[in-house]
């Protein structure tokens, strides 16, 4: 990898190196103040009621028991809860759903917010809301698929297209020599990051200030700034450390509006922490899909068709789809590609991007799809794969701006010794007599961009502050982003003031898409980039300096040094330069976005390729992933300890999603019996070892100014359909809905 | 008047006034003894984030009535380090990336220092791994969790032989 990139960063000197957490000390003491930690004085707690039915209406309130409670300082109901300055059915930004805030009796699905009961302690709270003992009119929940009829629409996710075609599906079904149509199905999950959605909401006049956890700092000002009628500066969050996302916290939620009005109403601060239980509702979640996928071939194994549909829940008063069948395009080399897809209307929390979203779900199916093809046709599912690899983006025809699947592909199945696979199923059994069964899947995720902004000040004694309102939701942003800064500035990392985690600073953006990294990198990148630009305009104007008359040769910065470039006899360091100039400090700003231009010339994604081996208890149908070798190729990784750990963590999501994710409603009351952490089930210690990353090495000059693609998300791609290939391969059976269970294998 | 109990919290003997008999020793710590490194994560023993030592025993404080602890000796995780110098659990943690987001890090380094203290898995990863499963991390950093504590562990041991040497 060449050690420049831009004429004035060097890497390596602080990106690239596995430096641990700059947060880790607070973590492993106690002292990372999440959003609940804080207990201002004279704050009141907030206790929402959740609604026991799914659909309906509530028809009474023992608001009197409640208010009579000891402790018990207010009872919000429709009746007498005061008024928002933005209606809750508005979407004020793009990160906006339509919410409950107690604006009528009517309930939507179970869980929603009936009620608000504030009170001076937790504990009396929490009794005045059972106190409220609703009553309720039901009608008969829709809950299941099947429930209601599927509808056309015109986009899925945030504004992905519903419907893409690519070249002539019905000619690939009518040339195909060997064809497989399944359906697949993949149960509502729900992010359950450890820390529940919490907000400490304070009003100074028409100031508000929240501490809460926020995934997109500057969206969240502007959202509640319009909910509550006042302008977005008007409000300060904090939120200096999530306690995970995953997609959850970027959104304004009804919780959070009705605690900023319970404290907006008394005066007081107040807090309200969700419970376990309060998460599986309001908050969002990973839409159910149900997901066809017709594949055709022709004798040699070449795909003449990839053809997709998805049908995914949404709720009955908001419109986010799970966009599954889009990952199917861009990364076959099929002669027609068509993804479609259609909603159902539920009586459902409204769905809502939980980590890759669509990617997910939609690359679980179509990796168990061509597992299933490569049976018929007799091949390996790797060489499958490869047969059909694209080096061109399948549809469009654009060049990758960089693709190292092939080297993914290599090492990883190196690794994992798959050459010496049997091609039949039900072959192997370990020493104890488990069924062995060894599957893999292409791994894919794509890169965007959003949009941020830095400063950087370089100050006299050759120490420098940076501000991005970026947000470290445990992918490292303290740590990775504070490398790009301290880069950019040619300073150490220990001389460098990273400030983020907060409103009041130059918008960082969104972290999500996996395109954090690259997007609020890319703006500090450019922020430390101006910084150094003029500093070597001061010294190369400046006689005494050794920098004299070489401005057109250019500058390299590092170590608090300006070196000429290809000259590095004539350098200076900072604080001698920034000295005779006067001492003043240098302000410098950047911002980073993708060029529409830019985005169109080269597709852009991260890839990978992972390999599972299952074992199977061969009487009990007892799972468990026994080894998983992941090997992606992301560009230019910053810190390789933290991205093996987001690597890993994709990859046990993938684990969670194959084998224990599931919200299960009961149908006929509509509510969602396993809602909590002793029923929703994700993988614990025990069910995790065998686990190995490889990054491979990947340099790309045209997916953003770093190089950068991003890692968050990709590994539970792939991950998903190789251990459903896995469990098919030790077994012969194959279980086309996830989470596959044991039962599963007992009955099929 | 509300009763009081006495509790000795991170080497300190304190009076407690209870204020309500409902208080379980998590709020009490988090939302009255202004200690909120302790966390919630489902206040009914499922996902190991509230883990403390009581009397030495790893337990969920979100299971553990206050009123009950009269006499206890608490420790929480403002309490491990001594001074400057971390416990070789927080540091093995701070070392191998055993956490991403945090939040369940205080429960899983007072687990980890229970189960070490129970002296039943030793450095063996899937007894630590057995030893650690009830303790949820939804970031998934397990596998710098179990080597985290194998370390530790070790450097436990071995700290343990040169004092006795």
């Amino acid at each position: 990898m060449p050690d420049t990139l831009d004429p004035h960063v060097r890497f390596g000197s602080n990106s690239g190196q596995p430096v641990t957490r700059r947060d880790g000390l607070a973590k492993v003491t106690g002292t990372a103040t999440f959003a609940a930690d804080n207990t201002p004085d004279n704050m009141l707690y907030a206790v929402f009621v959740p609604a026991a039915i799914a659909r309906g209406r509530v028809t009474g309130l023992d608001t009197e028991a409640a208010a009579a409670h000891p402790g018990v300082t207010h009872v919000l109901t429709p009746q007498n809860r005061p008024p928002l300055q933005g209606d809750p059915s508005d979407k004020p930004t793009m990160f906006s759903f339509r919410f409950e805030a107690l604006q009528d009796d009517s309930v939507r699905y179970a869980g929603q917010p009936i009620a608000l009961v504030v009170a001076e302690t937790l504990e009396a709270a929490n009794e005045g809301a059972r106190l409220l003992n609703p009553k309720y009119e039901r009608l008969t929940p829709r809950t299941d698929i099947d429930d209601a009829e599927p509808y056309a629409f015109e986009a899925a996710g945030f504004g992905l297209p519903a419907n893409t075609v690519h070249g002539n599906p019905e000619a690939g079904h009518a040339s195909a020599a060997q064809a497989i149509d399944v359906t697949y199905e993949t149960a509502p999950q729900y992010h359950n990051a450890m820390e529940t959605h919490a907000v400490v909401a304070k009003w100074e006049g028409d100031h508000l200030t929240l501490d809460m956890p926020s995934q997109a700092i500057s969206m969240s000002c502007a959202g509640f700034a319009y909910y509550f009628g006042i302008p977005a500066e008007n409000v300060t969050v904090r939120s200096p450390y999530l306690g995970g996302g995953f997609g959850s916290k970027a959104i304004p939620t009804g919780p959070y509006v009705l605690a900023i009005l319970a404290a907006r109403m008394t005066g007081r601060p107040v807090k309200m922490m969700l419970t376990r239980q309060q998460m599986f509702g309001p908050v969002g979640h990973r839409g159910q899909t149900r997901q066809r996928l017709r594949l055709g071939a022709d004798d040699t194994g070449r795909l003449t068709v990839i053809d997709h549909e998805g049908i995914a829940a949404t709720s009955t008063f908001d419109d986010f789809v799970e966009p599954a069948a889009n990952a199917s395009q861009g990364i076959y080399a099929a002669g027609a590609l068509r993804s479609t897809h259609r909603a159902v209307k539920l009586d459902i929390g409204t769905p809502g991007p939980m980590r890759a979203p669509g990617e997910a779900s939609g690359s679980a199916v179509l990796e168990c799809a061509l597992d299933e093809l490569a049976e018929k046709l007799g091949l390996d599912p790797l060489e499958l794969r490869l047969k059909n690899y694209a080096e061109t983006e399948p549809g469009t025809g654009k060049p990758y701006s960089s693709k190292a699947l092939r080297e993914c592909y290599a090492q990883g199945a190196e690794r994992f010794g798959w050459n010496s696979r049997p091609r039949a199923p039900g072959q192997m059994r370990d020493e104890d007599g488990l069924l062995v069964g060894w599957g893999m899947g292409t791994a894919f995720f794509p890169c965007p961009m959003f949009m941020a902004e830095a400063n950087a000040t370089l100050r006299a004694d050759s120490t420098a502050v940076v501000e991005t309102s970026a947000v470290d939701m445990g992918q490292g942003a303290w740590t990775a982003l504070a490398q790009i800064a301290a880069d950019s500035l040619g300073l150490p990392l220990d001389k460098v003031d990273f400030q983020a985690g907060r409103s009041g600073l130059p918008d960082g953006g969104v972290a999500g898409g996996s395109g954090h990294t690259a997007t609020a990198g890319g703006a500090l990148h450019a922020a430390g980039g101006d910084v150094i630009r003029q500093l070597g305009e001061i010294a190369a104007a400046d006689p005494d300096s050794p920098l004299y008359g070489a401005g057109n040769a250019g500058f390299v910065a590092r170590d608090g040094r300006l070196y000429v470039a290809g000259d590095e006899s004539r350098s200076e360091a900072y604080t001698d330069i920034l000295a005779r100039s006067g001492g003043a400090e240098i302000a410098g700003n950047g911002s980073a976005s993708r060029a529409p231009e830019t985005a169109e010339q080269h597709a852009m994604n991260a890839h990978g390729a992972v390999f599972a081996e299952v074992k199977i208890d061969p009487d009990l149908c007892q799972m468990r992933v026994t080894r998983l070798v992941g090997a992606f190729a992301a560009g230019r990784i910053i810190n390789p300890r933290l991205a093996e750990s987001q690597l890993f963590g994709g990859m046990i999501w993938g684990i969670s999603f194959a084998l224990h994710e599931e919200a299960r409603h009961d149908h006929k009351r509509g509510h969602i019996v396993n809602a909590d952490l002793a029923g929703y089930h994700v993988p614990v210690n025990a069910d995790v070892s065998g686990l190995d990353v490889i990054t491979v090495h990947e340099e790309d000059p045209y997916v953003n100014a770093l190089g950068i693609k991003g890692v968050g998300e990709i590994g539970i791609t792939g991950t998903v359909g190789a251990i459903g290939n896995a469990i098919w391969h030790a077994t012969g059976k194959r279980v086309r809905r996830f989470p596959i269970r044991i039962e599963d294998l007992l009955t099929s | 008047m509300s009763p009081s109990i006495s509790l000795t919290i991170n080497g300190e003997a304190r009076a407690v006034a209870l204020d309500d008999p409902r208080v379980t020793l998590l709020d009490l710590l988090r939302e009255r003894l202004d200690l909120p490194g302790t966390k919630k994560g489902c206040d009914r023993g499922q996902c190991g984030a509230c883990t403390v030592l009581v009397d030495g025993r790893r337990v969920n404080s979100c299971l553990t009535l206050a009123a009950t602890l009269d006499g206890a000796e608490i420790t929480t995780i403002e309490g491990l380090a001594l001074g400057e110098e971390l416990h070789p659990v927080q540091a093995a943690f701070i070392e191998n990336d055993a956490f991403q987001c945090g939040y369940c890090t205080p429960g899983q380094i007072m687990s980890a220092v229970g189960l070490i203290s129970e002296g039943s898995a030793g450095d063996d990863p899937e007894r630590i791994r057995e030893g650690m499963s009830g303790n949820i991390c939804r970031c998934a950093a397990y596998h710098g969790i179990t080597i985290a504590v194998q370390e530790a562990t070790r450097n436990m041991i071995r700290t343990d032989k040169e004092d006795a040497a």
